[in-house]
């Protein structure tokens, strides 16, 4: 009954960490200021903003659905925690973002959840509409923190004992995110719905409330990481969060978390993100223009879901 | 020619991470004859047929195929080679059309690829027709029965004029009338010279239909005898290596208080006038054609579907219709029939399959406590003889016949009130399936009450204190003590045909 591990087996379940470490040596090699302390801490703050909305999205993924509405819900929410800021403190700006944060995961999840709207159109819609709310709300303009001496600019620009704020709020999130995910009641519900929610049903899992749940956690993700871009850029204008919503799936599509439900993991997801920070930093160390990013971040995306899916079918054909 | 070797198996071996599925096992299809596969849950039967059909490429052995060596890599080129595998879980696509799915990967074109309905349809339509099938090509397939889900993948057979076809367990969701029509298909293909493999665990059905019995067990090739020459006694021995003493073995008779009343129950469309109790200890069997309603009640009792009308009492109490938490809370719990859709999610291991309707029992603040899991895992896995190489494989990874057993485990690890089995035994091996009815009469003689939904009229018979009859929505017969006979179930169930339908001759006249 024993059998043997071989290279294959190696490679299939450690791939993502082997692309990740053979990631880093080629653009170490490629690009000499790549290394840098300065370079890599920047990568990282960039890296932070992306991981935290992944965070949140990945209980979404795992439960079977999508959310598309986070670059919008990240552009609306940094406008708002920046005017907010302006104009009650930093107290009240930080309360009242996390609440709409939270509003917008409730609005995509009541949609999806319990009005059974496929996730898809209706997190398209509300990417849409926020895209609306955010001209309406600022007027198109640009909108800056008006006192950058408040406590606010902690978040994006502070550092403990040199490590930067961001990212130790991205470890701290990722790491309560991980523990709900994979140690919790909550988790385990979210895990049965995406893998099966007829048969969560069939156990007795409130599966719309889970789902709705997972939404939440994807707007107040989307909330914090617009603290930290508003206290990072000390402004927000109504282009800053276009594209998140791609790149988010990207970073957790190359982590290997499965778009279809019930298969994947926070760790993953921060592994798939900070492989697309780099490699993005790569290219632009290298002297690429910044478009070609665009076209390497799919391919690479393209490519990891194509090698999942030769390693699926080998599975069953070998 | 009759007789003649079609396809052989050589020393084939096959193996999964963890698992020896199959250890050099050589096996041959002969034309005419319908050759019984036979083995205890997780054998390796499965597994070699899925070799056979393209579908896992042996570790090592080789396969023949009129004469010559064959390597067959995909399931369409066992297809194209005449080799058919009708699957244990039916793998047909439910959002295509029946035609679609007959031709899947051929269908017919005009050209540049667009296809061609009408060609494709009346092809479909003849082979339909040649089977004698009451559906038209054009329904989608998701809104089949079960029952003809398979006449569609026969059809497939019967349009690439297969040499060889394998039914997996096909008859483990047919009933009676089902089955005779799937039997009499078969010596059709046997007249024609067809090839065929049968895997079944029911020995009746292996002495009806089939020539050459192959037994495995563990993987390993236990031999091939004439079934002429085969006795249960036998097979038996061969498949888990001792006799089995006896198959049923009934709980006492004195029954505790009622435990569930139901007063006129209905659900338009599915059911009217459902009324009957249970009373604790008492094993209540529902019998009935496929089609009349028993899962439905049982899935409506249970809360995860909404009856118009009805009154439901708990423990002599009126309570309104659950959902499936606040029934799983009472202790009213439903293990459903299609293993696949409703009892597991496949893509997650075995202890968290069992545990998933009692995460609030297994955690604390919230958490989930893994070891305590991992008890009740290994605990269920010994008493249900579960083959499974840990805690966490996959349950989609595992034989047929052991995800049923982590079907049932989910549900008896939770001391419930009342149980709800639906077809609880299919798919289960001779071994096993004893140890499961005496699992159930020991849980009746400790006040359990139980509600034994099946298809298998000896389970039933053999299991239940009180038979309940069921028809076209409505039950129409009780039965107790020496009425609850074969004859006395048949007449019954066909009974309420005839008056329905005479009721509805006069309603007409
Ligand atoms: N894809 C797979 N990955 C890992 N293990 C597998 C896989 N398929 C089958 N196995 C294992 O191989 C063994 C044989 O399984 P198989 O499905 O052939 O059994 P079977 O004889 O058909 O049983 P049953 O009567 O329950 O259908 C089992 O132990 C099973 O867990
Ligand atoms: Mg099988």
């Amino acid at each position: 009954m024993i059998a043997t591990l071989t290279t294959g087996d190696f490679i299939r379940r450690n791939g993502l960490i082997i692309a990740f470490a053979a990631i880093l040596a080629i653009v170490a090699l490629s690009a000499p200021t790549f290394l840098t302390v300065g370079n890599l801490l920047g990568v990282l703050r960039q890296i932070a903003i992306v991981g935290t909305i992944a965070v949140g999205v990945t209980f979404v993924v795992i439960s079977g659905r999508l959310d598309l509405s986070v670059g919008s819900g990240l552009t609306f929410l940094s406008v708002l925690v920046v005017s907010q800021h302006n104009q009650i403190g930093p107290a009240g700006a930080l309360a009242v973002t996390l609440c709409c944060g939270l509003l917008i995961g409730a609005c995509n999840g009541f949609l999806v959840a319990y009005l059974r709207f496929d996730s898809l159109i209706a997190t398209l819609a509300m990417l849409s509409l926020l895209q609306g709310v955010t001209i309406w709300y600022s007027g198109g303009a640009n909108v800056n923190v008006a006192d950058s001496t408040t406590w606010f600019s902690f978040f994006g620009r502070g550092s403990v004992l040199g490590i930067p704020a961001p990212v130790l709020l991205l470890v701290l999130g990722a790491a309560v995110a991980g523990f709900v995910l994979m140690r919790t009641r909550f988790g385990r519900a979210v895990f049965a719905v995406g893998g099966n929610e007829t048969a969560s049903i069939f156990s007795g899992i409130a599966a719309p409330r889970i789902v709705f749940a997972t939404y939440l956690i994807s707007g107040l993700a989307t909330a914090c990481a617009a603290i930290i871009m508003g206290s990072r850029v000390m402004g927000a204008q109504s282009t800053i969060g276009q594209g998140y919503e791609l790149t988010v799936l990207a970073g957790i599509i190359l982590g290997g978390t499965s778009l279809l439900g019930g298969y994947g993991s926070i760790w993953r997801t921060i592994v798939g993100v900070a492989m697309l920070g780099f490699i993005e930093n790569g290219l632009i160390l290298m002297g690429f223009p910044y478009y070609v990013q665009w076209l390497v971040t799919w391919a690479i995306v393209i490519m990891a879901v194509w090698i999942d899916l030769a390693a699926k079918r080998g599975r069953l054909l070998a | 020619m009759a007789g003649e070797t079609i396809l052989s198996i050589e020393g084939v071996s096959k193996n999964f991470p963890g698992v020896r599925a199959l250890k050099d096992v050589s096996f041959d299809v002969r034309a005419g004859e319908v050759h019984a596969l036979m083995g205890e849950n997780g054998a390796g039967k499965s597994t070699l047929m899925k070799v056979l059909a393209g579908l896992y490429r042996p570790d090592g052995g080789r396969i023949m195929h009129k004469g010559e060596e064959v390597d067959i890599r995909t399931p369409l080129e066992a297809r194209d080679r005449g080799i058919l595998l009708i699957h244990q879980e039916l793998s047909l696509s439910p959002e295509l059309s029946v035609a679609e799915n007959i031709f899947l990967g051929s269908w017919p074109t005009k050209g540049l690829g667009i296809l061609n309905k009408r060609k494709l349809n009346s092809d479909a339509g003849r082979v339909l027709d040649a089977l004698g099938c009451d559906f038209r090509p054009t329904t989608r397939v998701g809104t089949l029965s079960i029952a003809r889900k398979q006449m569609v993948e026969i059809a497939r057979a019967q349009a690439f004029n297969a040499s060889v076809v394998i039914f997996d367990e096909p008859t483990a969701s047919l009933t009676d009338t089902e089955k005779e029509k799937l039997f009499s298909i078969i010596a059709d293909l046997k007249a024609r010279n067809v090839g065929i493999v049968y895997i079944s665990h029911k020995m009746n059905e292996i002495f009806e239909i089939t020539d050459r019995v192959t037994v495995l067990r563990d993987g390993v090739l236990q031999g091939t005898v004439n079934t002429a020459d085969a006795t249960v006694e036998t097979l038996t021995r061969m498949m888990i290596g001792r006799a089995l003493d006896s198959f049923f073995t009934r709980a006492r008779s004195n029954f505790g208080a009622e435990v569930l009343r139901v007063e006129g129950m209905a659900k338009k469309g599915l059911f009217e006038n459902i009324s009957f109790s249970v009373r604790e200890g008492e094993v209540l069997g529902l019998y009935g054609l496929i089609g009349a309603g028993r899962s439905e009640v049982a899935e409506t009792l249970f809360g995860v579907r909404r009856a118009d009308a009805g009154r439901l009492f708990w423990k002599g109490g009126e309570i309104p219709f659950p959902t499936p938490r606040q029934a799983i809370d009472l202790g009213l719990c439903l293990a459903p029939e299609s293993r696949k859709e409703q009892g597991l999610v496949i893509g997650m291991g075995g202890r968290e399959n069992i545990t998933l309707p009692h995460l609030g029992l297994f955690s604390r603040l919230g958490i989930m406590n893994r070891e305590r899991e991992t008890q009740v895992f290994t605990r269920y896995r010994e008493t249900l003889e579960i083959k499974t190489t840990g805690p966490s494989q996959r349950v989609g990874n595992l034989s047929g016949g052991n995800q049923q057993k982590f079907v049932l485990a989910k549900w008896l690890c939770n001391k419930p009130r009342l149980l709800i089995l639906d077809e609880p035994t299919r798919g289960i091996d001779v071994g096993s399936k004893s140890v499961i009815h005496a699992l159930i009469a020991k849980l009746a003689e400790e006040g359990l009450a139980v509600i034994v939904i099946s298809s298998e009229m000896p389970e039933v018979l053999g299991v239940s204190h009180r038979i309940l009859t069921m028809s076209e929505g409505a039950f129409n017969g009780e039965f107790t003590g020496e009425a609850m006979t074969e004859e006395n179930l048949i007449d019954a169930v066909s009974r309420h045909r005839e008056s329905s339908s005479s009721r509805r001759a006069r309603t007409a006249a």
